[in-house]
Order: structure tokens, then sequence, then C-alpha cells
């Protein structure tokens, strides 16, 4: 078993949270886990991705090559055009369709969604709306976590043990906000 | 032990408290910040106790540090790589006395300069101080070469360089811990000539010094840290610290017979070198900052099997990845494969080339930042005057050059912004204004005012003060709330130590209060405080 991911977005998405819990689940696994951050200067509202590898087997490199990534799981539809290099001939995009436009130059939705669409195996989501019907909105996260479930080589039972684990120390009402928002994201794509 | 998850700056963190140091000393840089973070967290209500509180700049942490080691205990200093140009006289100064308890440094650097105004490699100080440096490849070996450098530093009787990257340092792995150890007791060095460096006492040191170089040399030969990894092709690789894994990463994947040759403690294991590439007609020199080995391979002597980053078959600058890796060694290998690097769907990612529809997105100052009301500020005030320079320093506030404020003129290093103004003044630049954060003058900013104080320059001061050190994640600032009472003690007069509160209400009054400062013919400091927003929410909690 070998995934490489990419998980990308802005600054402030939770991009890190998702990390930690496929970490997480993935180490309950005993797989091998590398996960590279992003910490410093771009978090100020730049562009943010974390490269993480879980295998059975060793890993050395802490970076995902070009061209290798099973999956890349965006919170933002530029974003994940951002992170194209990385992708394999034969890897999924699975992004968020709300943009974080508030830069000069960013392009129109229709563009981005076209051309999204050009790569090839794709699946755009509605997180912010099914994130309010989780009951947070801060909850998106999750619920590309839910949808990208299938695709990460770990069961859903696992990853919400994860999340509960993850959120436990803020309580039970964030804990099943959280699991809801992961249902609902994993729903689409079961 | 149980397996833990950690970052490899919490590996080193981890490593040090199980290797049974008393303290930490550092002040926040990335990609170093984490380190002592976590002794924070992890040590908090620890008895013994183990010291964590940041410390004014990095040279007051290195000192701090020395003397914990006099004391026979074990201490771990930690910096960014330009914070050791801070501490570089204490560092350097410090390969002269020896040390007593083990004395770690951990030097984050940070080739591509992620989030830094260089990407200076650390090793040459310790080639320049002489000491030992440990260059650990993965999460786990950060881990184990702390407790291994704190027994190294004990038994030779000098400080450690452990050097880190930003890809190590920010990158996640499953460590498993060793049995910790208990700290040392207090058991002070009353062997004084090694302490007071009188020169006659310092050339015996010094001698000292360089007597142990052999012996230094002989340990990375037997170190368990370097080894070679086989193969039978004609080509070797020499890699160095994290570009093992990049290089293993392509011989796995592509299934290549290269040899390969693992450093990861210096001073080089000459005779371990030499056996090695005596073998091979061609050698790869991969090592991560500046082509420091590779220089000192190639020498003078015209041996021209060394392949690297001076013949371009490596960048010259920059971080390594595992896609230029593999362009090396596949041309070295020979094979034409399909590479990763041609399976990609954009014309040439190495250099950067994205998809076209995809616009950057450069850090910015957040919404409701302070430093945004105070550049408008600054800019109105400014308006009025031909010439619109303002010295910036080192933190959040140096974004203030991007649009839309392009309001800073000068970022250098920390404290720069108050001594070039100071430099301008005395050259006649009228006005003569810096921005500082409060972190950063306490850093290294007030021994420039009092040089513009005993001068009586014509310069205003801004301290920026939010109340933290903001950039780094919001550790606590040297300074807060002592300000006013600092720059009155370094001498400013009072009736031109100001305050303003930059918030959107105050700016007409903020505008005219730097206009009456600007026009004053003395050093003038005007504090403009209020809370960085995260500091506040967080407390808000």
């Amino acid at each position: 078993m070998h995934k490489d991911i990419i998980i990308a977005g802005v600054g402030g998405q939770g991009i890190l949270t998702i990390a930690a819990i496929i970490d997480l689940a993935a180490m309950e696994l005993g797989l091998q886990v590398k996960q590279a951050e992003v910490h410093g200067m771009s978090q100020r509202g730049g562009a943010v991705e974390s490269h993480l590898r879980i295998s059975s087997e060793a890993i050395w490199s802490d970076l995902i090559p070009l061209g290798k990534a099973d999956l890349i799981l965006s919170l933002e539809p530029m974003e994940a055009l951002r992170q194209l290099p990385f992708l394999s001939p034969k890897g999924l995009i699975i992004t968020a369709t709300e943009p974080q436009g508030e830069i000069v130059g960013y392009p129109s939705v229709d563009a981005l969604q076209t051309a999204i669409a050009a790569t090839g195996f794709h699946l755009l989501v509605d997180a912010t709306t099914l994130a309010k019907d989780a009951g947070s909105s801060k909850s998106s996260n999750l619920v590309m976590l839910g949808a990208a479930a299938p695709y990460l080589g770990i069961g859903n039972k696992v990853l919400e043990k994860a999340i509960t684990t993850y959120f436990a120390k803020k309580g039970e009402t964030i804990v099943a906000t959280n699991l809801r928002a992961f249902r609902l994201g994993a729903e689409l794509t079961d | 032990m149980e397996k833990k998850l950690l970052l490899g700056a919490e590996a080193v963190a981890q490593g040090a408290i199980d290797a049974g140091i008393s303290g930490v000393y550092a002040y926040p840089g990335t990609p170093s910040t984490e380190i002592t973070e976590y002794i924070q967290r992890a040590t908090e209500g620890n008895q013994p106790s183990v010291h964590s509180r940041w410390a004014t700049n990095e040279k007051t942490a290195f000192e701090a540090a020395l003397g914990v080691s006099y004391s026979g205990r074990r201490s771990l200093v930690c910096m960014k790589h330009v914070g050791l140009n801070v501490a570089a006289d204490a560092f350097m100064n410090a390969a002269i006395t020896g040390v007593h308890g083990g004395l770690v440094l951990v030097v984050a650097d940070d080739p591509s300069m992620h989030s830094s105004q260089n990407e200076q490699d650390s090793r040459y100080y310790g080639r320049f101080a002489m000491i030992p440096i440990l260059e650990p490849s993965n999460q786990q070996e950060a881990y184990e070469m702390v407790r291994y450098g704190f027994d190294l530093s004990e038994e030779m009787r000098l400080p450690v360089m452990l050097r880190i990257t930003t890809r190590l340092s920010h990158s996640r792995a499953v460590v498993t811990p060793a049995e910790p150890l208990a700290q040392n007791d207090l058991n002070p060095d009353c062997e004084r000539n090694r302490w007071i460096l009188l020169p006659a006492n310092a050339r015996k040191n010094y001698h000292r010094l360089l007597d142990k170089q052999d012996a230094l040399r002989q340990v990375s030969e037997e170190s368990p840290y370097n080894r070679t990894i086989s193969g039978s092709g004609e080509r070797a690789v020499l890699a160095f610290g994290i570009a093992v894994n990049y290089a293993m990463e392509v011989i796995t994947t592509h299934n290549l017979d290269i040899p390969l040759l693992k450093i990861s403690q210096y001073p080089l294991p000459v005779e371990m070198v030499k056996q090695f590439t005596a073998r091979y007609s061609e050698i790869l020199v991969a090592e991560e900052g500046y082509p420091l080995q590779e220089e000192l391979l190639r020498g003078f002597s015209g041996d021209n099997r060394y392949r690297g980053r001076l013949d371009g078959t490596l960048p010259r600058t920059g971080e390594l990845s595992p896609a230029l890796l593999e362009k090396a060694l596949l041309g070295f290998a020979e094979q034409q494969e399909v590479t990763w690097f041609e399976q990609t769907r954009t014309a040439d990612p190495l250099r950067g080339e994205v998809h076209p529809l995809v616009a950057p997105r450069p850090p910015m100052l957040c919404k409701g930042c302070s430093h945004r009301d105070l550049f408008e500020a600054i800019n109105r005030a400014m308006n009025d005057y031909p010439a619109k320079h303002v010295f910036g320093d080192i933190g959040c506030y140096t974004l203030g050059a991007l649009p839309p404020y392009s309001t800073i003129s000068s970022c250098v290093d920390m404290g720069a912004s108050i001594t070039m103004a100071k430099g301008a003044a005395d050259a006649g630049l009228r006005p003569a204004l810096c921005v500082i954060g409060d972190s950063t003058f306490t850093h290294s900013g007030i021994t420039g005012l009092l040089d513009a104080v005993n001068d009586c320059s014509p310069l205003t001061v801004i301290i920026s003060d939010n109340g933290t050190t903001a950039m780094t994640g919001g550790q606590d600032s040297a300074g807060t709330g002592r300000f006013f009472d600092i720059c009155k003690g370094v001498g400013v007069d009072e009736a031109h130590i100001r305050s303003i509160v930059p918030l959107r209400k105050n700016m007409e009054e903020n505008i005219t209060i730097i206009r009456e400062e600007l026009e004053y013919e003395g050093v003038s400091v005007i504090i403009a405080q209020r809370e960085c927003i995260h500091i506040r929410k967080t407390k808000n909690r």
C-alpha cells in the first residue's frame, strides 16, 4: 500500500487538520507516514500545501516527486490547479468549488472549472453548503476529507475514530459536527 | 517506548528532553521555532524543571546556554540560520573555551528562502569553529542525534552543531523514542584558565582545539550515521543529510544500480570518502545548501569526477527535490526511461511554471491588523515630503513593502531599520524614518537607538508594538509594556516619546503626531501600540 496525497488550499482553511487526521488514521493501521507542511510567512494568506505520503513500506523523500501524486485534495479550486505538476497521469483531483478570490488576477470560476475538468478524473464539491448542513461553516475541510475517503486507502471507520480522537479535547458537540461533515462528504463518493 | 508522529523540529525537541537537558535557550525564527515551543508544552510542570522561556536574541540565548554548560548541565540552544550571525561571537569563542556540560546548538537553515532573507549554509560556521556537525537525514535520526550530540559534546568537551533544514523541520514522521535520561547534577567547572579567554589562555585553548581535530575526524569515520549503501555501477552518489532521501527515492523507484555514501556527521570522514570515491569515474555530490563539500572535494586538484551544484548537474541555488535528483541520476545511469519530470502536465515545473490560470498568492497583512492602519498613516504623513524613504525591519510588518502600502524601502537584518535610518540621517536624508516591531526592537534595536541618542541624529523611530512576536506565530515579546521606560532609559527626550493607537478612528490624530515628530531635529520615538489580532482572538477564546 502506498498513497501520495497533496492537500492544498489557503492559510486558515484547515489543511493541516485534514493532514493530522489522516496521519492519526494511518498510524492506527501501523503504516509509515511522512507529511511535509508549510509554516511561517506563507501562512499569512498565502497558498498552503501539505505533502502527505502513507505506505506499508519505508518512505524516503518528505516531498512527493513531481507527477507522482495519487490525489490532489484541495479546499480551493485555483489551489488545486496550482498543484497540478505533482499529479500522476492516473491521479485524481477532488476540490471544493468556493473560490478564495480576493487577489489580483483571480480567474473566472467557469475558466477554472473547465481547466480542472480538462485534467481528467476529477470531483467538484460544494463543501461550503454541506458544511452548513452539518452545522458549522468551519467544517468544510471535514466534508472534503469525507469526499476523499474512498481514495485514501484507509477505511471510514478508522478515519472516524481519528476524527473523534483529534477533536476530543474540544468537546462532544464539535466532534459530532465534524463527524456529520465527514459523513456528508463521504456520501458523495460512496 | 510509544511511537510518536513528530515534525523534525519536534523530534529534535523530544530528543533533547530525553537527553536530560536542563534548559533550552532560543529566539523564535522559522524554521526553528517549533523546537522550543514543543519543549515549553512538553515539560510544563516537570520536576526538576527545564528552562524554556524565550531569550531576547540568539546571542543572549547562546551565552545563557554556555552558562548552563559551565555549571555542568546539558543545554540546547536553537535558532534559524541568520540567528547564528547574531550569536556568532559567542559561538566562535565557545569553541575556544570548550564546554563542560553538553551543549548542542540546533541551527535550522532555510534553502530556497521560504521565510528568510538569505539561504546561508550553517555548515560553514561549524567548519569555521572547528566543531562537530551533525546533519540528520530523517526525523528518527534527528531524535537520536540530539542525544548522540550531547554525549559527543561531553566526550570531546566541545559544542556540537546539529544542522537541519526547513523540509526536515516541517515534515512529520513516526519516531520511536528511547528511555529518557535524568538531568546532570550541578557541577560547575573549576578549570578557570579554560574559561578566561585572555590571550595567554586563549592561545593554549586554540591549540587544544586544533589537537582535537584528528580525534573528531576519527569519530566521523566510525559514526553510525555515515555509511555506504551498496551498488555496483561505475558512478556513485555522495549524499549529505536530507539529500540522501531524494537520492534514495530515485534509486529505489527506478531500480538504479548506483552506490551511495551517506554522510550525516562532520568533519568529513576523509578516509571513508577517499576509499569510496576511488572506485568511481563520476560522483554526484548531493548536499542541501551551498556546494561546500563539493568545492572541497574538487579543490584545486583538477579532479573532474565530481558532479553537483558547481557544474550545473544540480542547480547552484535553492532546495533540492526528488525531481532534481532524478534528472541528475537518470543522466548518470544513462537510462532513457520516461521521467516524472516529463510526465508532468506543465511545460517546466522546475522553473516554477504552473497552469497559466493560476495567479500568485503572496503573503499579506491580515485583515484588521494594526500595521495596516499604521502604514496608511505613515504614507499620508510622508505625502508632504519629496523623499519618501522608510527603513524597515524583520517581521510581519515587512509586508508593508508590498502593495497596497509600498511603505517600506529597506529590510536587511534584525535591528537594521534604526541604524540605517541613523546613517541616512547622518548623511543628510530628511526625514529619516524607520519602523521596527516590538520584538525586533528588544532583539537588536536598543543599541542602535543609543547610538542615535549619543549622536543626536535627527531620526524618528516607530515601534510597531503588537505585543507579540507575530511572524513566527505569537511568542512572548521581551519588552511588552516597557517601551516608554526603555526609550527614556536610553536617553530619548520624554517629550518626544509619543504613543498612538493605530486604529481607523485615530487616523487624523496619528498622522498629525507622526508629522510633528518628523519635523523634530532630534531623536524621537512613536510607540504604535495595538495587539496582534491573532493573539487577541486566542485570548478571547
